[in-house]
């Protein structure tokens, strides 16, 4: 183990699965010099230009052509620079991908990674800021993997390039730059697992993506007042470990639950309709919410922050759910 | 009086003053960007700012050629076109550094400037975006039979996405009065454009739509204003969309202080380009004096000044008007 940042994790999963598996093979907008986030660098001068292949401005192109190369065999992993131009690929990515397993009775599957970065906290303004992993999880048909610190993510980032299926692998721009300790070579973090990353009695936290570095902030900041959070990242959403979130809200009793895509329809309305089915009697409070506004996500700092979760609300939110008890 | 301008096609229909305002113009949208990025490596700017240095003469030569009531739309380095097409820089400005009196309340940032008012219907920063929009304008103004024409502005790495295809040929289809204007300044990001596409001048697409397609010189604002006079006089005869290419070149590097050459492009591509500046080509072309250039100098710093001071001296935006607008 040693300390790297999230970029380098992701950056040394995809060498060492490139380096396992010649099929595997990467296509992306400036991704030979990963010029914007540096996630594929060094990638092409390992491997060649044929397997890490800067494309045009062709988002529908390229995630369809990923789909066909899947279907014949490979293993693509396609960056979409920004999460919010994944839209313009919808079509491969649902009509296509998440179908073809099952509309074709079983004869193939789409071994396809679609990676990309979302969410806010950079001001790049309503078009290049949103967290739309709820729109996916919605899905059957397509895996969903929020990793939220750099071990995470080269884990996962490893199982969804082994997965026989479609993953859309949603990458944080605020963790990036974020460093952990993350094991040398070999390390597989499965799908539909979630797991503890900081234990409490007195709440359960449940986070999405970045929004898990926000709630152990919260935790953090709790705990200074005599709170103590538990603090649970499901790291996929499709499929979702509903298990060990209820686990932790029956020891709790208490529960609310933090993400950045919008509240309406969010995650969290999932996730929260999964925690009463499963642990309604041991629930001493409604679940609380966390979420972006249901409002775009303005350019201005002020403004996006306003519109942003960040720790003071999800503490808020805490007190609020700890308060309704009483 | 009426200058003699070195162009190949060069508008006899032009009179001295109108030259001086093209290049004062052009001026005007280099000292702007410089501003920008001046206040974005401050950190007075937030987010992303793309700057159109080196690309002034297409602005300008297109928006020379339109009437107030025509549409533009643009893209996420649109600076140069909304000031061209008269955009307040007062509001502009503001919109940038993210005040209440920005022309979008600071909702949009650098990346969506729009100013509906003088026919600006905005930056789109989703690379291609604006075609439909462009052709849906079109559209709208056939149906309205005011003569008025939507001209988009989009990049060289945009004309590989889809919707530009598709944009043109409904245009073609249904002869709306629609200019595409690309500029090519040979890269998107990184990717060179004789890697990113198949034909080398991207105008040749227009055959497939059954349009005409021409390149020019995109450093040459007259070359510019003369094909777009064209383009525009064939859509307001009904006669459909024309696709125009100017070669041309950003200065600067892709966004926000990237560094203005390498690792993609070279110190001596970059200066092989400077050579060809549109503002000292229209120096040269117009025959603009020592004493014509200093008092332009002059009124454009003054108008930079009040803008940025406008800019910094507006209140910031409410927090709450985050929530308006918001409908559904
Ligand atoms: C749909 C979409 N894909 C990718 C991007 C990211 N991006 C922003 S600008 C740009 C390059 C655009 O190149 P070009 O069209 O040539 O315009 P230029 O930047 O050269 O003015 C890219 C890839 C985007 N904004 N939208
Ligand atoms: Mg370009």
């Amino acid at each position: 183990m040693r300390e790297i940042t999230f970029v380098e994790a992701l950056n040394e999963a995809l060498h060492e699965e490139m380096d396992r598996d010649k099929k595997v093979f990467i296509l992306g907008e400036d991704v030979e010099l990963a010029y914007v986030f540096g996630v594929t660098k060094g990638l092409a001068a390992r491997f060649g230009k044929d397997r890490v292949r800067d494309t045009p401005i062709s988002e529908l192109g390229i995630v369809g052509a990923g789909v066909g190369a899947a279907m014949a065999g490979y293993r693509p992993v396609i960056e979409i620079m920004f999460m919010d131009f994944i839209m313009l690929a919808m079509d491969p990515l649902i009509n296509q991908a998440a179908k073809l397993r099952y509309m074709l009775g079983g004869q193939l599957s789409v071994p396809m990674v679609v990676r990309t970065p979302g969410g806010g906290g950079v001001q790049y303004g309503p078009t290049h800021s949103q967290c739309l992993e709820a729109w996916f999880m919605q899905m059957p048909g397509i895996k969903v993997a929020v990793p939220s610190d750099p071990a995470d993510g080269k884990g996962l980032l490893k199982a969804a390039i082994r997965d026989d299926n479609p993953v859309l692998f949603v990458e944080h721009k605020m963790l990036y730059k974020q460093k952990g300790l993350v094991p040398e070579g070999e390390h597989l973090v499965p799908f539909g697992r979630a797991v503890v990353k900081r234990p409490g009695a007195d709440v359960t936290l449940v986070g999405v993506g970045y929004q898990v570095v926000n709630c152990l902030r919260a935790a953090e900041a709790l705990a200074a007042e005599g709170i103590s959070a538990e603090v649970v990242d499901p790291r996929t959403l499709a499929p979702l470990d509903t298990a060990t979130i209820a686990e932790s809200v029956r020891r709790t009793g208490r529960c609310v639950v933090v993400e950045e895509g919008h509240l309406r329809s969010g995650a969290g309305s999932e996730i929260a309709a999964a925690i009463q089915q499963e642990a309604f009697d041991y629930l001493d409070a409604p679940i609380g919410r966390v979420a972006a506004l249901d409002a775009p996500i303005p350019f201005e700092p002020r403004l996006e922050a306003f519109v942003l979760p960040n720790p003071d609300k999800i503490a808020k939110a805490v007190k609020q759910v700890l308060g309704a008890a009483v | 009086m009426a200058a003699k301008v070195k162009s190949k096609s060069a508008s006899r229909s032009l009179s001295r003053d109108d030259y001086l305002r093209m290049y004062r113009t052009m001026l005007c949208i280099r000292r702007f960007e410089e501003k920008t990025d001046e206040l974005f490596m401050a950190g007075r700017i937030k987010g992303a700012v793309h700057v159109s240095i080196g690309q002034e003469a297409c602005s300008v030569g297109v928006c020379s050629a339109l009437n107030q009531d025509d549409a533009i739309l643009t893209t996420h380095r649109g600076h140069g076109h909304s000031i061209a097409k008269g955009t307040r820089l007062n509001e502009m400005m503001a919109e940038l550094l993210g005040k209440a009196t920005g022309l979008c309340k600071a909702r949009g940032g650098s990346m969506h400037i729009a100013d509906i008012s003088k026919g600006h219907y905005g930056a789109h920063s989703i690379v291609g975006a604006n075609m439909p929009m462009a052709a849906g304008m079109g559209l709208a103004f056939q149906l309205e039979g005011k003569g008025r024409v939507a001209v988009v502005f989009f990049g060289d790495g945009a004309s590989n996405q889809g919707s530009f295809h598709e944009s043109m040929n409904l245009c073609a289809i249904w002869k709306l009065p629609v200019v595409f204007f690309c500029e090519n300044n040979h890269y998107a990001v990184s990717f060179h454009v004789n890697r990113s596409t198949a034909v080398r001048d991207i105008s040749l697409r227009a055959q497939s739509y059954n349009a005409p397609g021409v390149t020019v010189d995109g450093m040459d604002v007259m070359a510019v204003y003369e094909a777009t006079k064209e383009a525009v006089a064939r859509a307001r005869r009904g006669e459909g969309p024309t696709l125009i290419e100017a070669k041309t070149y950003r200065f600067f590097g892709h966004s926000r202080g990237d560094p203005q050459f390498g690792p993609y492009r070279t110190k001596e591509e970059v200066e092989r380009w400077r050579k060809r500046d549109p503002l000292l080509v229209a120096e040269k072309m117009f025959k603009v004096t020592e004493a014509e250039k200093k008092a332009v100098q002059g009124e454009v710093a003054e108008e930079m000044a009040v803008a940025v001071e406008f800019a910094e001296k507006s209140p910031e935006a409410p927090l709450p008007s985050a929530l308006e607008d918001v409908y559904a």
